[in-house]
C-alpha cells in the first residue's frame, strides 16, 4: 500500500504566547509535530505493518521542519519529503499549502493519505479536505477508527460526539481525531535508523509551480492577545459563606444569573 | 455598494441550529444594504425557510433531494455549488460545526477561493470584511481578510448575537434543482449519543465535570445544577476517558468548542486542550481542591474545595435566589 502522511510542524501551544513585531514570537519556542498528525503517522505505520507498502511523510515548510520529519521517521515512517518554500514564498495560507501538497501528490498514486483533523496553531482544519478535492478523491474527517479490506475502507467518524460509520473506497484521504490510536514514542534504534532514511527536499520549481499559482487568498492583518484577564478571584472563608458570595457575585457583579 | 451574501441554514434533527441565525446576523453585517440569501439543503427542509427569513434573511433558496437526507460531503457540495452557480454570491457563511468544518474546505477548493475558519467576530472596516478568529489553542487572536475571490468564512457558534426575530418579515422561497450523484462515501450507521436537552455548543450555562467527579454518579449533582440554571452538562477528556460520561459531552480541542455566559468547571485541572474549548466563555467559575490547578488561571471566580461539598451548596443557594427572583 502506498501511504502518505501530511505532517505539520507546529508551535507547542502549551508554551506561553507572546507577540513581537506584530507576529507570534517564535524565539526560543518549542516546536512539535502537530499532535493530530502524530495519530496520522501512527495509523500509517500500523497500516503498512498490516498491509505492506511504504509510508511517506510530507511537510510544506522550511528547513527547521526536518526535525519533526526525522521524528516521524524514527517512529517508523519510511521516507520523508520536505517541500521547502523558504526561498520562494513570503506568505501563504491554506489554499497555498493545499495546492503545493496536491501538486506533489498528484502523480504519486497514493492509496491512502492521512492528515490531522486540525493544526493546533492556526487551526483551520482545511488542508486535508482541500488536498482531497484537488486530487479528486473522497475524504472523511475526524476519524476514530479505520479498517481497510481490499478496496473497501470502513471508518468511524466523530461528529460532535456521535459516531458515524462510513464506507468508501481507496484511494481516500482521512483526517485523524484523538482516539484513533496511541502514537508510539520513537525508540532508540528507531532514532538511529531514522538518520539513514531518505529525506528528500523539494522546491516549488521541482513541482512546476510558480509563486502566482499558490498566492494566498487571505491575509492576516493583525495578531493580538486577548485582553489580560484580571486575576480571578479565589474566594476565602467558610465554604458556606464562599458559596453565598459566589452566587451573589454571579448575580450582581457578573450578572450572568 | 451592498453585497449578496448566502448563509447556510444547518438543519439537525429536523430543526435549524442556532448558529444558522447567528450566520444570518453576520451575513447582514457583511451585506450592508445588499441581500442575504439563506440556503437550506436536505430532504424536507422547505418549511424551515421562513424561520431564516424571520431571523433576518431576505429570501431563501432550497435544494431538496432524498439523497440529501443525511450529510455527505459529495452530496452537499453538489447541492451547494448548484446554488452558488445560480446566485453568484460575493460572500458565503457556514457555521463552524462538524458539518461546516467538513464541507467548507471542499467548497472553497472547488471555488478556488480562500476560507476564514472559525470566526468569532466580523466587522466591515474601510470596505474590508474583517474576521477575528482564535489561534494557538485560543491563546491569541488574528484578524483576517480575504484578498481574492469570494469571501468565505465559517463562524463559531454562540459568538455573534442573532438579530431580533421579526415574525412579520416575508421573503421569497425558491427551489434550485441539483443533480446529486456519484456519492463516494456512504453513511452506514449513525450512533447518536444520549445528549438530551440543551445543545452544548449553544448552551448559555455549562456545568462541566472532570476526572475529579470520580464516577458516573458523581455527575448527578452537576446535572442538577445545570437543570436548575437551564444549562447543560459538559466534561473534560479526563472524565470521558474514565467513562464517567459520554464523549459527546467532551469540551476542548478534540471535543466541542463552547462560549456560554457561565462556565462552571468542577474537578477539571485546566489542560490547554480543555481551555481551547472554553476559555472564551464570558464568566468562568472553577471549583477544584487543588489551589495550584491551572484552571484557576482562566477563572473569574474560584473556590478551592471539594466539589461534592460545593456543588450541592451551590444548588441550594441558587434555589433560594431563584425563589426570591
Ligand atoms: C509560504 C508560507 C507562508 C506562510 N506564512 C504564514 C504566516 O505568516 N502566518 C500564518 O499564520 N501562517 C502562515 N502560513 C501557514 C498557513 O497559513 C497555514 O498555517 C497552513 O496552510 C496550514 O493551515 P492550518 O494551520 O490551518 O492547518 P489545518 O488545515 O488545520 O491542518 C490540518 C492538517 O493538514 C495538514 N497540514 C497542514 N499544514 C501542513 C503543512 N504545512 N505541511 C504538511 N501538512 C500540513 C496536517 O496533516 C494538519 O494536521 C504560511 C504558509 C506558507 C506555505
Ligand atoms: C491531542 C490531545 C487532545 C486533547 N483534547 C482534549 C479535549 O478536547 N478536552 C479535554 O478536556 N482534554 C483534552 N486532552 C486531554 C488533556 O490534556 C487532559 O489530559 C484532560 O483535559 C484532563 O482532564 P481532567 O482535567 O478532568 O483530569 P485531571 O487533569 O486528572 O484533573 C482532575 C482535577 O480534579 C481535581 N479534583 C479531584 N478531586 C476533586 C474533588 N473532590 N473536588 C474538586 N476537585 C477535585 C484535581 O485537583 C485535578 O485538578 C487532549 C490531549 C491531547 C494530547
Amino acid at each position: 500500500m502506498n501511504i502518505f502522511v501530511l505532517l505539520k510542524r507546529t508551535f507547542d501551544t502549551e508554551e506561553k504566547i507572546t507577540i513581537a513585531k506584530g507576529a507570534i514570537n517564535e524565539e526560543g519556542a518549542e516546536f512539535i509535530i502537530n499532535p493530530y498528525d502524530e495519530y496520522a503517522v501512527e495509523e500509517a505505520i500500523q497500516l503498512r505493518d498490516n498491509h505492506g507498502g511504504e509510508v511517506t511523510v510530507v511537510t510544506v515548510g522550511n528547513e527547521e521542519a526536518e526535525k519533526q520529519l526525522r521524528t516521524a521517521l524514527a517512529m517508523g515512517a519510511d521516507k520523508a519529503v520536505l517541500i521547502n518554500t523558504e526561498d520562494d514564498l513570503e506568505s501563504g495560507d491554506q489554499f497555498t499549502t493545499a495546492k503545493i501538497l496536491a501538486e506533489y501528490l498528484k502523480d504519486k498514486e497514493a492509496d491512502i493519505i492521512l492528515a490531522g483533523n486540525v493544526a493546533i496553531d492556526s487551526g483551520s482544519g482545511q488542508v486535508g479536505p482541500r488536498v482531497a478535492d484537488l486530487l479528486d478523491i473522497p475524504y472523511v474527517t475526524t476519524i476514530t477508527n479505520l479498517e481497510i479490506s481490499g478496496e473497501t475502507v470502513t471508518v468511524v467518524r466523530d461528529v460532535e460526539g456521535d459516531s458515524e460509520t462510513i464506507e468508501t473506497k481507496l484511494p481516500v484521504l482521512v483526517t485523524a481525531q484523538q482516539g484513533l490510536n496511541e502514537p508510539r514514542y520513537p525508540s532508540l534504534p528507531g532514532i538511529m535508523k531514522a538518520k539513514k532514511k531518505p529525506l528528500e527536499e523539494l522546491e516549488l520549481d521541482d513541482l512546476d509551480l510558480d509563486e502566482d499559482d499558490v498566492e494566498a487568498k487571505t491575509k492576516v492583518v493583525e495578531i493580538f492577545l486577548p485582553p489580560t484577564k484580571e486575576a480571578g478571584r479565589v474566594l476565602e472563608g467558610e465554604l458556606d459563606a464562599q458559596v453565598k458570595e459566589l452566587v451573589n457575585l454571579l448575580h450582581k457583579e457578573a450578572k450572568v444569573i | 455598494m451592498g453585497k449578496k451574501v448566502t448563509v447556510l441554514g444547518e438543519v439537525r434533527d429536523g430543526a435549524l441550529r442556532n448558529v444558522s441565525f447567528e450566520g444570518v446576523a453576520a451575513a447582514r453585517k457583511i451585506a450592508e444594504d445588499g441581500e442575504v440569501v439563506a440556503v437550506l439543503l436536505g430532504s424536507a427542509v422547505k418549511d424551515l425557510a421562513q424561520e431564516m427569513i424571520v431571523a433576518g434573511a431576505d429570501r431563501a433558496v432550497v435544494v431538496e433531494d432524498e439523497k440529501l437526507a443525511g450529510y455527505t460531503s459529495d452530496g452537499y457540495a453538489q447541492a451547494l455549488l448548484a446554488v452558488v452557480e445560480q446566485e453568484n454570491p460575493e460572500a458565503i457563511l457556514f457555521g463552524h460545526t462538524a458539518l461546516g468544518k467538513d464541507l467548507s474546505p471542499k467548497i472553497a477548493s472547488k471555488l478556488g477561493c480562500g476560507l476564514v475558519s472559525d470566526a468569532v467576530n466580523v466587522e466591515v472596516e474601510g470596505g474590508n470584511v474583517v474576521f477575528t478568529r482564535p489561534i494557538y489553542s485560543g491563546k491569541a487572536f488574528e484578524k483576517k481578510i480575504v484578498t481574492d475571490g469570494v469571501i468565505f468564512a465559517t463562524i463559531r457558534p454562540n459568538n455573534i448575537p442573532p438579530l431580533e426575530k421579526d415574525a412579520s418579515r416575508t421573503g421569497e422561497v425558491s427551489e434550485v434543482s441539483a443533480e446529486i450523484k456519484d456519492l463516494r462515501t456512504i453513511v452506514r450507521e449513525v450512533a447518536k449519543k444520549a445528549t438530551q436537552g440543551v445543545d452544548l455548543s449553544e448552551a448559555k450555562v455549562i456545568v462541566a465535570g472532570g476526572r475529579g467527579v470520580k464516577s458516573e454518579e458523581g455527575f448527578e449533582p452537576l446535572q442538577e445544577l445545570a437543570n436548575l440554571l437551564g444549562g447543560a452538562v459538559g466534561a473534560s477528556r479526563g472524565a470521558c476517558d474514565a467513562e464517567y460520561c459520554d464523549y459527546s459531552l467532551q469540551i476542548g480541542q478534540t471535543g466541542k468548542v463552547v462560549t456560554p455566559d457561565l462556565y462552571i468547571a468542577c474537578g477539571i485541572s485546566g489542560a490547554i486542550q480543555h481551555l481551547a474549548g472554553m476559555s472564551n466563555s464570558k464568566v468562568i467559575v472553577a471549583i477544584n481542591k487543588d489551589p495550584e490547578a491551572n484552571i484557576f488561571k482562566v477563572a473569574d471566580y474560584g473556590i478551592v474545595g471539594d466539589l461534592f461539598e460545593v456543588v450541592p451548596l451551590l444548588v441550594e443557594e441558587f434555589k433560594s435566589l431563584l425563589v426570591k427572583a
